[in-house]
């Protein structure tokens, strides 16, 4: 009972002494206000704003309703340019996309020679190459079938495909970087809060004060792991409703505190990863260092900036034991799906088993950390 | 006032000088006399620190002058052209050196600064080093030094250009009482050979004060006294005792008296018995033994570093004992017994609270973990009897050093501990709070009966405790009452006792003024170029020896590579779908077929309901559902109209799309076959050929490999840099900076030369990867590329620089520099979107920086095979980042300490 209350208080100090350390309150303002903000409204995943030339060597009534059916928001209005210079102005990276149309074009067409628009695509702008490339077929595509039903050339197909977009009907890109953002903030934050508070009590030589007094290193390091993952829990709480919904008008689809009961399966993980860099680094600095090394990586590799099923097979077995995975997988379901508990415990299941793992494992190191120090 | 007849080397005019609302110095006047020893005493914190530092040029001048060496200091061309004639050795033992470099590369650093040439520096590092005793350790690392050797190794630093005035910031404290007499033998050598020379000391300790010309005695930012030792000591019996006077102004308080401890026979309380503890193959603490008995108080002297806070730490039961064995109160210290802990209080070396708790909460804080009844009353006794009432609500970092060791003893005793283990609890107060604190230590001893184990540096406090004991090196040298002492060595005082125990333990080394000959002092060779290339050589020692930097560079970017490239890949395949097939018929299996055979997707068990599929869904398990009607096979053999439904999860926009262009696909090719198959007038109107320019397959490795290096380049040398400086200020070492002829642009480039070395065999790395391990092989021309990547890290670094000047702690330094790097590098430069696809300010913003130029130069050399005249534009722009940021850089990088 002594030993719950002592990890009580001792947290409770934690907090105060994280007031007071403005480089750390700095970055946890910036974390939670500006920089999902600037993640989730700066980067456009789809196709938007693309750059688009038409080189066309017919101008007839066809090639000219091609051109117009480009308009923003996904393309700048079209730039008409001398035939033949294409290629150079992708070389100077002026466009991302070039449409050449043949001579006679139209006339070909009537007569069923089926002619053959190029659409040169820098292949080197990766996400906005692959879908821009199929969005300008289909865009092109339509406009040509349309006009060859209106002129009778064609029957209308026999299977129509409806295309529908699940959980996300307007293809908002903002929602989805917005709380991939959050998720990516609670990720650096929890781990670089909890391995900063046991270093600064190491440089400050509090540590050996505490360890003088009737507590042990699992007291110490308990009460920071509870202190800054309740910090970061509130901080996350506060920037989802307050940035995320009130801001940036997200919504979620399914329940809130299944959201954060999932942030604090993974915060136990975080935390203890923040522990256990902290034993290994010997600095502030290099502690800082750490941190980059190894939750970039985890961050990259959860399936928030690029779908875990573009990994290779052997990567994509290996990430299972990222807790960061398994966080990202159960917060997309929980947020876009509004899945519930019934689909996203195994997850949680999982962020237990390798918080726990991981949290001994720190605990062991922490401890033999404390008895070598000099 | 002068001394008389010495002229005036230093005259300081009305200065002030305060940090935020504290005045460390209060409108100061003095005239100190050339070819002297002049001293400073007084406590820390009384301005002592803050003077030296204004004199010498390393803090900058608020308010009034100073004239140093015939101009005022504050002048920048003045400052520039003494500074070769000016030493300084700052306050904390070997603070401005390099704990990285061995005793010799130290030396040689300071000689390059000051332009000497390799014949000069030779003599010259020679002849420091035997006249110190040091040439037997020249190529131990200075880290690695003892207390003693740091202090003559920072002494040969301040001496190797032969300057005019020496000013020497607290060089003793900390130093045993034999390295102290010999620094001050030393001292003196160099003041026989060079009458000339002028030293300005500073010392906590008063009885040092005996042998300075000239004493300046401070008190808050003020000069209570300045003059002859003789004149300052007056009738009093010896200095502390007149300085204690001047303090109290006229007032007289005494030394606490100590009545003798007669109960010799009391019980033991603190036993050590063969006490030995090992760090590797060093020996910090070597069969020690000794008894304490209850109500004494036991003293322990020793240097820094003797062992003293090892044995300590053993006996609180902090640090595992290799050897032998620790008892209190007849049980053997264990670090798991926690409820011996409760009869100990510790007070650790220097103050370690929580400076950012208040005076009340840190009690509270205290209080509560040791679980005592009455909290409030127990906190209220001791504000009360510690004196603390009046700061109950400050926060304990901004109290003065002295009422901090009040509180410090007042968070040991809360508990009513019945056993005291403080290390060094007053090295640094001034002599009254010192008094006050051993006026709360008889009491306890005396009053409440509590053991008392306290080490301390100052003899006079040695002779106030019942027994003392001498420790060097690891072992205790001799034990016993303080009277005992000095009679057995035949000394007339403890200090005596000491240094005579410590001369039978270990002969010192002999001392003399290093000897130059004139012919060897050689003409200011290197200047600008010779300090930046100092700067630049030891900087990459220090890295070279720094595994985790070292280990960052390299192991770092690998590694990240490794892991973006695999991570972010963009080609999706073999996704999961499923089928809700309500038509079962030939035409809807071949539909499904066309889905099932394709590369894109794999098939999972078919659904039952619409529900299932939403389910499925949800659950993750599948990104894709088609749904066939029950018509559809009888309506597409009637040659009606009929549909397909296809849900595509797209949570994730980008994933959806990429599926739902798969779906596209494959609904097409199945009408081309089916057109074939049927007479449906179906012909192709118009083909869309796309062309894949730059990467026909269309690999989304082939486009991020190349891409990856304009991140992790801008990333990891922007951090080396900037932590490199911010580490120089925090470590103190900046001072030589602000003190020697290096200016802002020859500190700078020095320091971000060896990391532009890194950061370009970063680069090197990084593009063999892109070709072995990725397989993206180089289409266009290496040159052009290497250049820009020169420039490119030359900016990179810089960038580094920059973010340093402007940041105060090497964390702040580490994380400012990633947001700061990182995230215009991924929103602006083009790495997601391409640069002409931004709009307004982002496109701006990605238009002035250097990212987007190095991304373009890299993807477009390695993917679209450009050479010279497509790069060039690019290698231009990239050439005015490096010297644009290394000018602001240098602009505002302070030359001065505030």
């Amino acid at each position: 009972m002594q030993r719950l209350r002592c990890i009580f208080w001792l947290g409770l100090k934690e907090m105060m002494s994280l007031r007071r350390d403005w480089v750390m309150m700095a970055l946890l303002a910036w974390s939670f206000t500006l920089a999902p903000v600037m993640e989730a409204t700066g980067v456009a995943s789809s196709v938007n704003n693309a750059s688009i030339a038409f080189a066309d060597e017919d101008d007839s009534p066809l090639s000219r309703a091609l051109a117009a059916a480009f308009f923003p928001p996904e393309f700048q209005p079209v730039v008409q340019i001398v035939p033949g210079t294409g290629a150079a102005a992708m070389d100077a990276g002026r466009f991302l996309f070039v449409v050449a149309v043949p001579p006679g074009f139209e006339k070909d067409v009537r007569a069923g020679r089926a002619p053959e628009v190029q659409v040169l695509i820098d292949a080197t702008a990766m996400e906005q190459a692959g879908i821009g490339a199929s969005y300008i077929a289909n865009i092109l595509s339509a406009e040509i079938r349309r006009f060859a039903i209106g002129a009778d050339l064609v029957d209308p197909p026999p299977v129509d495909l409806v295309l529908r977009s699940a959980f996300n009907p307007n293809r908002d890109a903002v929602r989805f970087a917005g709380i991939v953002a959050l998720i990516g903030q609670i990720m650096w934050l929890t781990t670089i809060l909890t391995g900063a508070a046991m270093i600064r009590e190491r440089e400050h030589g509090t540590i050996e004060h505490l360890l003088a007094m009737p507590l042990a290193p699992f007291d110490i390091a308990v009460a920071k792991i509870w202190a800054n993952a309740a910090v970061v829990l509130v901080a996350g709480w506060l920037s989802l409703t307050f940035i995320l919904q009130g801001s940036l008008g997200i919504t979620v689809a399914g329940s809130k505190a299944l959201f954060l009961l999932g942030t604090a399966f993974f915060l136990f993980t975080a935390t203890a990863l923040g522990v256990f860099l902290a034993t290994l680094a010997r600095s502030m600095a290099q502690f800082a260092l750490l941190v980059m090394l190894t939750v970039l990586p985890m961050l990259m590799l959860s399936g928030g900036q690029t779908p875990v099923e573009g990994q290779p097979a052997w990567l994509q077995a290996g990430t299972l034991i990222l807790p960061s995975r398994h966080y990202m997988s159960a917060s997309q379901s929980i947020v876009f799906k509004g899945a519930g508990v019934e689909t996203v415990w195994p997850e949680f299941l999982w962020m237990a088993l390798l918080g726990t793992a991981l949290l001994a494992t720190s605990l062991l190191l922490f401890r033999r950390s404390v008895a070598q120090e000099r | 006032m002068s001394a008389e007849g010495a002229a005036t080397a230093i005259r300081i005019v009305d200065v002030t000088h305060r940090y935020r609302k504290h005045a460390a110095l209060d409108a100061l006047s003095l005239d100190l006399p050339t070819g002297q020893l002049v001293g400073f005493i007084g406590p820390d914190g009384v301005g002592k620190s803050t003077l030296l530092g204004l004199i010498t040029g390393a803090k900058k001048l608020q308010a009034g002058t100073i004239d140093v060496l015939g101009g005022p200091i504050d002048d920048p061309a003045h400052r520039r052209g003494v500074s070769p004639a000016i030493a300084f050795m700052p306050q904390g033992l070997g603070r401005n050196l390099y704990a990285e470099l061995s005793v010799r590369e130290n030396l040689e650093f300071f000689s390059r600064l000051f332009g000497q040439g390799q014949k000069e520096r030779d003599i010259r590092i020679a002849a420091l080093l035997s006249a110190t005793g040091l040439a037997p350790f020249a190529d131990r690392l200075m880290g690695k030094l003892s207390g003693g050797m740091k202090q003559k190794l920072g002494l040969c630093c301040a001496l190797i250009h032969d300057p005019k005035l020496l000013v020497l910031d607290e060089p003793t404290t900390g130093v045993d009482p034999l390295s102290r007499r010999q620094f001050w033998a030393l001292i003196d050598a160099i003041r026989e050979h060079d009458p000339e020379l002028s030293i300005l000391v500073s010392t906590a300790y008063m009885e040092e004060a005996e042998r300075f010309d000239w004493i300046v005695a401070m008190d808050a930012g003020r000069a209570l006294f300045q003059g002859s030792p003789a004149e300052l000591k007056g009738e009093a019996e010896d200095l502390e005792t007149a300085y204690r006077r001047l303090q109290a102004r006229g007032k007289m308080p005494s030394a606490p008296d100590v009545v003798p401890d007669k109960r010799t026979d009391a019980e033991p309380v603190i036993v050590a018995r063969g006490l030995t503890r090992r760090f590797g193959d060093f020996t910090a603490v070597d069969s020690v033994n000794f008894s304490i008995h209850l109500g004494e108080i036991f003293g322990f002297l020793g240097s820094n570093g003797c062992g003293k806070s090892t044995t300590m730490k053993m006996l609180t039961g902090l640090l595992p004992s290799s050897a032998g064995e620790a008892s209190l109160f007849g049980k053997a210290v264990d670090a798991r017994n926690r409820e011996l802990r409760r009869e100990i209080g510790y007070m650790s070396q220097a103050f370690s609270l929580y400076g950012e708790l208040t005076v009340h909460q840190n009690l509270q804080l205290h209080a509560r973990i040791f679980a005592i009844p009455d909290q409030e009353a127990r906190i209220d006794e001791l504000t009360e009897r510690f004196g603390l009432n009046a700061h109950r609500e400050t926060l304990a970092a901004a109290l003065p050093l002295g009422i901090k060791q009040r509180l410090s003893l007042a968070v040991a005793v809360i508990h009513r501990p019945r056993v005291l283990i403080l290390d060094e609890p007053t090295s640094g107060v001034d002599p009254e709070a010192r008094d006050s604190f051993w006026a709360l230590l008889v009491e306890l001893s005396r009053g409440e009966n509590v053991t008392i184990f306290v080490s301390t540096h100052f003899m006079g406090e040695a002779e106030r405790c019942d027994r003392v004991s001498f420790m060097h090196a690891g072992q205790v040298l001799a034990e016993g009452t303080p009277g005992d002492l000095i009679a057995a060595e035949g000394a007339d005082s403890l200090e005596g006792a000491f240094i005579a125990i410590l001369e039978a333990a270990e002969p010192p080394a002999p001392v003399a003024a290093p000897e130059v000959s004139v012919d060897a002092t050689s003409a200011e060779s290197g200047g600008g170029v010779g300090r930046a290339a100092a700067y630049a050589r030891r900087e990459t020692v220090e890295v070279l020896r720094d595994p985790v930097r070292l280990a960052f560079a390299f192991v770092g970017s690998a590694l990240l590579m490794l892991v973006f490239c695999f991570g972010i890949t963009l080609d999706i395949e073999e996704l999961d779908f499923a089928v809700l097939d309500l038509s079962q018929s030939p035409e809807s299996r071949a539909y499904i077929s066309e889905i099932a055979g394709s590369r894109y997707f794999e098939p999972t068990p078919p659904l039952e309901s619409a529900a299932e599929g939403r389910q499925r869904l949800t659950a993750g398990e599948v990104s894709l559902v088609v749904e066939l009607p029950p018509d559809f096979g009888r309506k597409l053999r009637a040659g009606e109209p009929t549909e397909v439904l296809a849900t595509v999860d797209g949570s994730i926009p980008f994933k959806g799309e990429t599926v739902e262009g798969y779906v596209a696909g494959l609904h097409q090719t199945f009408l081309d076959a089916l057109a074939r198959d049927s007479g449906v007038r179906q012909p192709e109107i118009a083909r869309i050929e796309p062309r894949f320019r730059y990467n026909q397959s269309f690999e989304s490795i082939a486009a991020l490999a190349p891409a990856m290096p304009a991140i992790l380049l801008i990333m990891l040398p922007a951090v080396l840099t900037a932590v490199s400086v911010a580490r120089e200020r925090e470590l103190g070492s900046v001072t030589n900076f602000y003190v020697t002829p290096t200016t802002r642009f020859e500190f700078l480039i020095g320091k971000q030369l060896p990391y532009i070395a890194i950061a370009f065999a970063n680069f090197l790395l990084l593009t063999a990867m892109t070709i072995v391990v990725f397989g993206v092989p180089l289409k266009g021309n290496p040159v052009p590329l290497a250049i820009g990547a020169l420039l490119y890290v030359w900016a990179t670094t810089s960038y580094g620089l920059l973010i340093a000047t402007m940041t105060s702690s090497q964390v702040a330094a580490t994380f400012a520099t990633v947001i700061a790097s990182v995230v215009p590098t991924i929103q602006f430069s083009g790495l997601l979107q391409p640069v002409s696809t931004l709009e307004g300010g982002a496109q701006t913003i990605g238009s002035l920086w250097p990212s987007s130029y190095f991304l373009h130069l890299n993807v477009g050399a390695f993917t679209k095979g450009l050479s010279w005249e497509a790069l060039g534009p690019d290698i231009l722009a990239l050439a005015c980042f490096g010297p644009v940021l290394t000018v602001i850089a240098a602009l505002s990088l302070r030359s001065q300490e505030k």
